[in-house]
């Protein structure tokens, strides 16, 4: 799997992560496994709209965001349609509209790890993940930094949420061994 | 039918007593009190999201939602206190914060409930000092155009297209002040029905691009009319500027169309906007048509039907009054009367009970069945050598010319003279269109509507029932009508299904025929 | 226990007891440590029983309005219908993180809350919703779902009762309003997380339209011990002076304080004591300035009035402010208000789910204003503005996020006035015009 930048020239656009180009037949994701897990799913809840978040988080899971081709296809698993899927994707800030770095960090700076200093830490991803700005990719597609809205783990400011895994209590200085272990 | 309990309670000092379960802000309607509000409408499911309808009720610690709020009994409502004032100015001003004040170029200004609510009730200054959200104006597809910067997210437009129309192309998109009324790409809003939102929406956010920048609102003059463009009767508004129609909107009926009118419907207008019209009485001299006058025309038309078989052509759109009379001149002359019904697929609005755009593309086939005429004889197959045929209306696409040479003697009476006639007509008398004239229609399920006149004639065009009259006394028969009731009253009399209605009675709403079985023959696909 | 602390003497572990110990995550670990009997107890005794023992021990709701638990579930009533039991693990509150050591290190603790809730709201189903950034406590809680019901715990024939008990786990994916129930209701449903209108209530129509009851996690995870120990041993934790609060409750501890952590004590307790006993103080040379003590939406103490608190429902609304989820946000002598302030308002402007009008556009309004001030660019006017759209958007909205915007901006100027009013008084610009004080560039 390639993750080197786009060759469409932008310096901060990474590739997405599979589905990357337009002229490339979308490729479904509810088949074969993926396609028996949503059943099990499905048998959860007395409605199918009702897997819309796990069918979701199934497809970022897969291919790193969701693309406007995957709510197409959640819609016409679900019996529901794409703008109704658009809808609750973009009421969520988990899911991603857009490709996002190999590493996905984001950074709490609600207040009670802003007042633990949770801003230099954003600071400090920023300056060694090579990210030009908040929520714009490394030139090499490895990492986006973005401020979130409270983990929910204030007593172990700052909380560092980077893709699934939590890192608890970090500190400017820890930033740069952070960083240099995600490959 | 079991009888809703009622329950008493007060609105702004006004008793008032009303059916269990109806909310506040429908009570203060019947009261005669208006609750300010944008997200509800009665044709939608309630949101309860603008807040614009708080009202005080005593005993209740907070302001209450009127949308969102059932009466009860003993309940004491204000709707004017400065408490509640207070909350209204709050919601206008919260509303304006990121409304462009555009209200000069904005479509809707004039019949902007955002405008016409600030200028009651909201401050006279803002005290937002920020940069205001800036969104591109989107091209929704269909005839629809979205300027998110002045929406105001009510999402009235969301709820008609998932819970009425039930094709959920519309969302609402991200949250917080951000958020938008947005679509899927690749999904537009072609929806036939898709054009309500443009109504629906209390502000200038959704617009028709069909009417974009033609008319202020308040230049327009409107009449009440009923849709020609289906069976199904659809009750609407006729817009005028300067004698021209701009727009047709859909105008509430609870037993036809709610509040609704579909895109075929609104686009029909253009039909009424003519310009090829018939505008002088024609008769043919030698080998050209001359122009007449009225007394002339009349007694040449009649001159043409004497002593001849007689076979009319209507068209299913003519008016219950006009029907009726070229059924008497059928009957003077022993003739016979034909029409022919245009055919289209079916559209429902599934949300609605019993609405739909009808396969039938025509206001009165229900009215032409129940005056005598036939849809199922062929013109071709009845004319016969030497008939006089009489053709009211029908523009004559798609028939093969030769039958009208079979033909004696011709007369139309119509907005326009086909081709096909101009050589072969001995006499055209014009006549109004639909929004020219008053009169009556009888819908599918033989509910019978007046329409208004909404514009004036070109020429010296008169209404159908009119030149009817003056040709029924012309070849011997009793016509001395003056007026569309007149003919009505004749009508009523003279057939059972419409004996108990009086014209006056129909009211804006109209009043059905009481006989089983005037259904659309046609309209089964539909429903 | 004040985890990642050593339990402090003055605690009251119940919940927290096994915070810290690995060994409780396991099923057999939970079963070592008493774990499931009380369900095995529950599960053979009458659901209004249990709704009666639930109700006499004044277990009110933990997630933070405080509704008597006892008397929510005893809207539920054996009718036939569908039922539905909602677990709230939204934890979102800024400031509260109780939830999240419960689920981490008793995950089988929630289950067997849950499980014994759904019997006793006759409900044979139950969601428990856990927002979509805790990827390790959803680990935890699904494994600990799967492990019971390979043991029959849950199931067709929940620990051989003869009742079904299905418990699922369903992850939210970033949404602060989802913690609102009937928010969450929508979110499970598969929809955007919207705030319903009430009525109706969740107990007359909530997920799915069915009767539904919802608790917080750590009220289903106390419910365990009540059952097993009855309600008159969960009656001893509480002031004596104060029957309306009982138990013990978990504060979630976090900003300026040297020990931050969660720390279990039974309700009544002294606050002064709490912070600067349990929690160490402030951290050294600092001094506490201000308090937020029930997660971000009730309104700022000052230290003076932190100190002086009580830490049950009554205490803390005598105080000025509430008890809400417990999370305890501490500010000392450094921090701007004025900076603070502004960056709880952001939050909820950036969590506003656009419905109401107040709101939407409200949260926003609000913290352009206060960044403004923040950025040395306020006017003596904005004050009053602020204020006043605060009153705007209080009580008028179908939930609470508008109001709990509002109140740090009141509380804040209340008790912090002067440090808006000195950031305003140090903007040079004698204009209004925001932007207009920026200076050239010397």
């Amino acid at each position: 799997m390639s993750h080197g930048p786009s060759a469409s020239g932008g310096a901060i656009v990474a590739a997405p992560p599979t589905d990357a180009h337009h002229d490339v037949p979308y490729e479904p994701v509810f088949v074969g496994t993926a396609r028996a897990e949503l059943d099990t799913i499905l048998s959860r809840y007395p409605t199918k709209q009702a897997a819309l978040l796990p069918a979701l988080w199934m497809i970022q899971d897969a291919r790193g965001w969701i693309s406007p081709a995957a709510m197409e296809e959640v819609a016409s698993v679900l019996a529901i349609t794409p703008a109704y899927v658009k809808g609750v994707v973009s009421f969520y800030t988990m899911y991603h509209q857009h490709p996002v770095g190999r590493h996905f960090i984001q950074v709490c700076t609600t207040t009670p790890c802003n007042v633990c200093g949770a801003e230099d830490v954003v600071k400090a991803f920023l300056e060694h993940t090579g990210c030009a700005d908040l929520g714009l990719t490394s030139a090499d597609g490895r990492f986006t930094v973005i401020e979130v809205e409270c983990l929910g783990a204030c007593g172990f400011a700052t909380p560092v949420m980077i893709n699934n895994a939590f890192v608890d209590a970090v500190t400017p200085d820890a930033v740069p061994r952070i960083v240099s272990e995600l490959a | 039918m079991t009888e809703k309990k009622m329950v008493s309670l007060t609105i702004e000092g006004r008793p008032v007593s009303v059916p269990e379960g109806m909310s506040i802000l429908e009570a203060a309607k019947m009261a005669g009190v208006l609750v300010p509000h944008y997200c509800y409408h009665p044709g939608l499911p309630v949101a309860g999201v603008c807040r614009m309808c708080l009202v005080d009720v005593e005993k209740m610690p907070k302001l209450a939602p009127a949308c969102a709020t059932s009466v009860a009994e003993g309940q004491v409502v204000h709707v004017h206190t400065p408490k509640v004032l207070e909350a209204r100015k709050g919601v206008l001003e919260f509303l304006l914060i990121n409304h462009p004040l555009d209200c000069p170029i904005c479509d809707q200004a004039g019949e902007c409930e955002l405008q016409d609510y600030t200028f009651a009730e909201g401050r006279a200054d803002s005290r937002y000092r920020e940069p205001k959200r800036f969104n591109p104006v989107e091209d929704f597809g269909g005839d629809v155009l979205y300027v998110p910067n002045r929406c105001i997210l009510c999402t009235r437009c969301v709820r008609f297209m998932s819970e009425v129309a039930q094709d959920p192309v519309l969302n609402v998109s991200e949250r917080g002040d951000r958020a938008f009324i947005g679509k899927a790409e690749g999904h537009d809003l072609t929806d036939p029905w898709a054009g309500n939102v443009v109504d629906l929406c209390p502000v200038g956010a959704l617009l028709s691009k069909d009417f974009l920048n033609k008319a202020r609102a308040w230049e327009l003059d409107r009449a009440p009319t009923i849709c020609t463009g289906c069976s199904q009767g659809c009750n609407a508004v006729a817009e005028t500027r300067d004698n021209v129609v701009v727009r047709i909107r859909p105008r509430p009926n609870d037993q036809v169309n709610q509040y609704f009118l579909c895109d075929t419907g609104r686009m029909g207008y253009r039909e009424f906007n003519r310009r090829d019209r018939l505008e002088q009485p024609l008769v043919q001299a030698g080998h050209a048509l001359e122009v007449t006058d009225w007394a002339g025309a009349i007694a040449a038309a009649s001159r043409a039907l004497a002593g001849r078989r007689l076979t009319t052509l209507v068209s299913p759109n003519l008016s219950n009054e006009a029907l009726f009379l070229v059924n008497r001149l059928c009957a003077v002359a022993e003739g016979q009367g034909l029409f022919r019904v245009t055919m289209g697929s079916v559209a429902p609005l599934p949300g609605a009970h019993d609405l739909a755009l009808r396969a039938e593309r025509a206001a009165n086939a229900t009215g032409a069945r129940l005056l005598g005429f036939s849809d199922t004889a062929n013109l071709a197959d009845t004319v016969q050598l030497g008939d006089a045929l009489l053709i009211v209306g029908d523009n004559l696409d798609g028939i093969d010319p030769t039958v009208f040479d079979r033909a004696d003697a011709i007369v139309y009476i119509g907005t326009a003279l086909p081709d096909v006639l101009s050589a072969r007509v001995q006499v055209a008398l014009p006549v109004t269109n639909t929004l020219e004239e008053d009169g009556t229609l009888t819908n599918l399920r033989g509910r019978v509507q007046r329409y208004f006149q909404a514009k004036a004639a070109p020429g010296v065009a008169r209404p159908t029932w009119y030149v009817l009259a003056d040709l029924l006394t012309a070849c011997g028969g009793a016509g001395a009508y003056y007026t569309a009731p007149e003919v009505f009253a004749a009508l009523t009399a003279a057939h059972a299904p419409f004996a108990a209605l009086r014209y006056e009675s129909l009211g804006l709403t109209g009043g059905c025929i009481t006989q089983a079985g005037a259904a659309d023959t046609h309209a089964g696909a539909g429903q | 226990m004040g985890y990642p602390h050593p339990s402090h003497p003055r605690e009251t572990p119940v919940l927290s007891r096994y915070f810290g110990d690995p060994g409780a995550r396991t099923l057999d670990g939970w079963r070592q440590r008493g774990g499931y009997e009380a369900l095995q107890q529950a599960l053979a005794t009458d659901p209004q029983e249990l709704q009666t023992i639930v109700k006499d021990s004044g277990l009110r709701g933990r997630g933070g309005a405080g509704f008597p638990t006892g008397m929510k579930w005893s809207f539920m009533k054996p009718d036939g219908k569908t039922h539905y039991l909602c677990c709230n693990a939204d934890e979102s509150e800024p400031g509260t993180f109780k939830d999240r050591e419960i689920m981490r290190w008793t995950p089988h603790g929630l289950v067997e809350g849950v499980a014994l809730a759904a019997h006793a709201i006759y409900a044979e189903t139950a969601y428990i919703y856990i927002r979509g950034e805790f990827t390790e406590p959803y680990a935890y809680v699904t494994r600990a779902v799967e492990d019971a019901y390979a043991a029959g715990i849950l199931g067709a024939n929940a620990m051989g009762s003869g009742r079904r008990v299905d418990v699922h786990v369903h992850r939210g994916a970033g949404a602060y309003i989802c913690g609102e129930e009937t928010a969450l209701m929508n979110s499970l449903e598969g929809r955007r997380g919207n705030p319903r209108i009430k009525p109706p209530f969740p107990a007359v129509a909530g997920l799915f339209g069915k009767p539904t009851t919802i608790n917080n996690v750590e009220t289903l995870t106390t419910v365990p011990y009540i059952i097993k120990n009855g309600a008159d041993w969960y009656k001893q934790f509480g002031r004596p002076d104060n029957p309306k609060s009982i138990g013990t409750k978990l504060f979630s501890v976090c900003g300026n304080i040297s020990r931050p952590g969660n720390y279990e004590v039974a309700l009544g307790f002294p606050m002064g004591e709490f912070l600067n006993e349990l929690c160490g103080g402030p951290l050294p040379g600092r001094e506490i300035k201000a308090v937020i003590p029930g997660g971000s939406s009730v309104p700022i103490l000052t230290r003076e009035e932190a100190e002086a608190a009580i830490m049950d429902y009554e205490g803390m609304v005598a105080a000025g402010t509430m008890l809400g989820s417990g999370g305890v946000i501490v500010f000392d002598d450094r921090q701007d208000m004025v900076r603070q302030i502004a960056r709880l308002t952001r939050f909820y402007a950036h969590e506003s789910c656009a419905q109401c009008s107040q709101c939407r556009e409200g949260t926003a309004w609000t913290t352009r204003i206060m960044e403004r001030i923040r950025d040395g660019e306020g006017t003596a006017e904005d004050l009053d503005t602020l204020l006043a759209i605060a009153e705007n958007m209080s009580g008028k909205t179908i939930c609470v996020l508008s109001d709990s915007c509002a109140t740090p901006v009141v509380s804040g100027l209340r008790k912090f006035r002067h440090e808006f009013e000195a950031r305003i008084a140090a903007n040079r610009s004698m204009v209004t015009v925001p932007g207009a004080s920026r200076a050239p560039a010397a």
